[in-house]
């Protein structure tokens, strides 16, 4: 009895040696907002309109150690535009523009994890908007990790990228200097 | 033809001051809905994208004040008896008055509720800005906009079978319905 368990302590112990380090599972805090995605696009030529997607969710997993196995997945509800202007964010929100009806959530997946060294990384996926899947790339920094003052632990980057918007099949009627939308993303998980 | 000279209502005619808040609201109404219609499907770079709006929603909320003026004026004023004698056109006409009203004002309401939904106030040409009520800015535009356009084409609706009536009862009750909204003297006065 006691050899069996002995036994099984070692195959148990033989088990978690043999397995690679697994990559910790992380929640996007958007709950407490401690993530946004953040966007610009050109207005006229002349500036920029800046808004946001309020609402969102995602999931990473990450591994300093072996950053080459991250994931990343977030789906954005395009309703949630917010561009601080009710009457224009109801009209980008019209078949005229995001048509956020037929297509309500924007997603993105990751396929790989680029590690650059010092904390950059090119994250790439794909971007699901407005029905059409694309390939894109978002240069990634990560930010830190460690303990939160409430018993968790978190990990946070920040990203950025312009989109195309024509590659989506998106074409406003903005200007030439409007089929570019530039993302802003921070992104704070806690770790499952 | 003979028109009526007196401002205020009597019990079997409408004073000039109810003839004239009806046709204006009546012209308001005919022309605020294919502004409306016609502004969203404006696209950004049209000369008017900006103009139209700011036109509509300055003529909406003078309609505003016009319809409180209207209210009040209703209740100081006797209400002219109604010229139709079977219960289900008196009850049709008064439901379909009462429906009137309540259709103009939830278009009106709504149309302030989408524009001030993130707090802006409506600037009425460049005369005076209506502020929004920030209790009641609640970024509600997409609720509001729904409630705006179906209650306006509804309004619409009413106002043409509110035109038909009338125009039953002229033709084919020959009654003076039609005559005394337009200030033509019956031959009873």
């Amino acid at each position: 009895m006691k050899l069996k368990s002995a036994f099984a302590g070692l195959a148990l112990a033989t088990a978690f040696a043999a397995t690679p380090v697994m990559a910790a599972d992380y929640v996007i805090d958007t709950e407490g907002a401690h993530a946004s995605i953040n966007f610009k696009i050109d207005h006229l030529g002349v500036s920029y309109v800046v808004g946001r997607f309020n609402e969102f969710t995602g999931t990473f997993s990450y591994d300093e150690k072996n950053p080459a196995a991250s994931k990343v997945e977030v789906t954005i509800k395009m309703a949630s535009i917010d561009s601080n202007h009710a009457e224009r964010d109801r009209h980008v929100r019209s078949n005229d523009f995001l048509d956020v009806r037929r297509y309500a959530e924007a997603r993105f997946v990751s396929t790989a994890y680029e590690d650059l060294g010092d904390g950059k990384a090119n994250l790439k996926g794909n971007l699901t908007l407005m029905g059409q899947t694309r390939p894109i790339v978002i240069p990634v920094q990560k930010v830190g990790e460690g303990q939160d003052p409430w018993g968790g632990y978190r990990a946070g980057f920040t990203g950025t990228t312009a989109l195309n918007l024509p590659d989506f099949g998106a074409n406003f009627n903005l200007g030439p200097a409007a089929e570019t939308v530039y993302l802003d993303l921070v992104v704070e998980g806690i770790r499952k | 033809m003979k028109f009526i000279r007196h401002a205020g209502n009597t019990p079997s005619a409408y004073g000039w001051v109810s003839i004239l808040l009806h046709w204006v609201v009546a012209l308001a109404v005919i022309g605020l809905y294919p502004l409306g219609l016609y502004i969203v499907s404006l696209s950004y770079y049209d000369p008017g994208y900006r103009l139209y709006p700011d036109i509509h929603r300055s003529l909406g909320i003078l309609l505003a004040m016009l319809l409180v003026i209207r209210l009040v004026w209703k209740l100081l004023n006797p209400s002219p008896v109604l010229l139709v004698h079977s219960t289900w056109e008196r009850l049709s006409a008064k439901a379909g008055h009462l429906l009137l009203y309540l259709l103009l004002g939830l278009v009106l309401f709504s149309g302030y509720m989408l524009s001030t939904a993130d707090g802006r106030s409506i600037q009425v040409f460049d005369w005076f800005s209506v502020p929004a009520i920030p209790a009641l800015a609640n970024r509600q535009e997409e609720l509001a906009g729904t409630v705006h356009f179906y209650a306006a084409t509804g309004l619409v609706v009413l106002a043409g079978v509110h035109a038909l009536a009338a125009l039953k009862h002229h033709f084919i009750d020959q009654n003076a319905t039609l005559r005394r909204m337009l200030g033509m003297t019956t031959e009873k006065d």
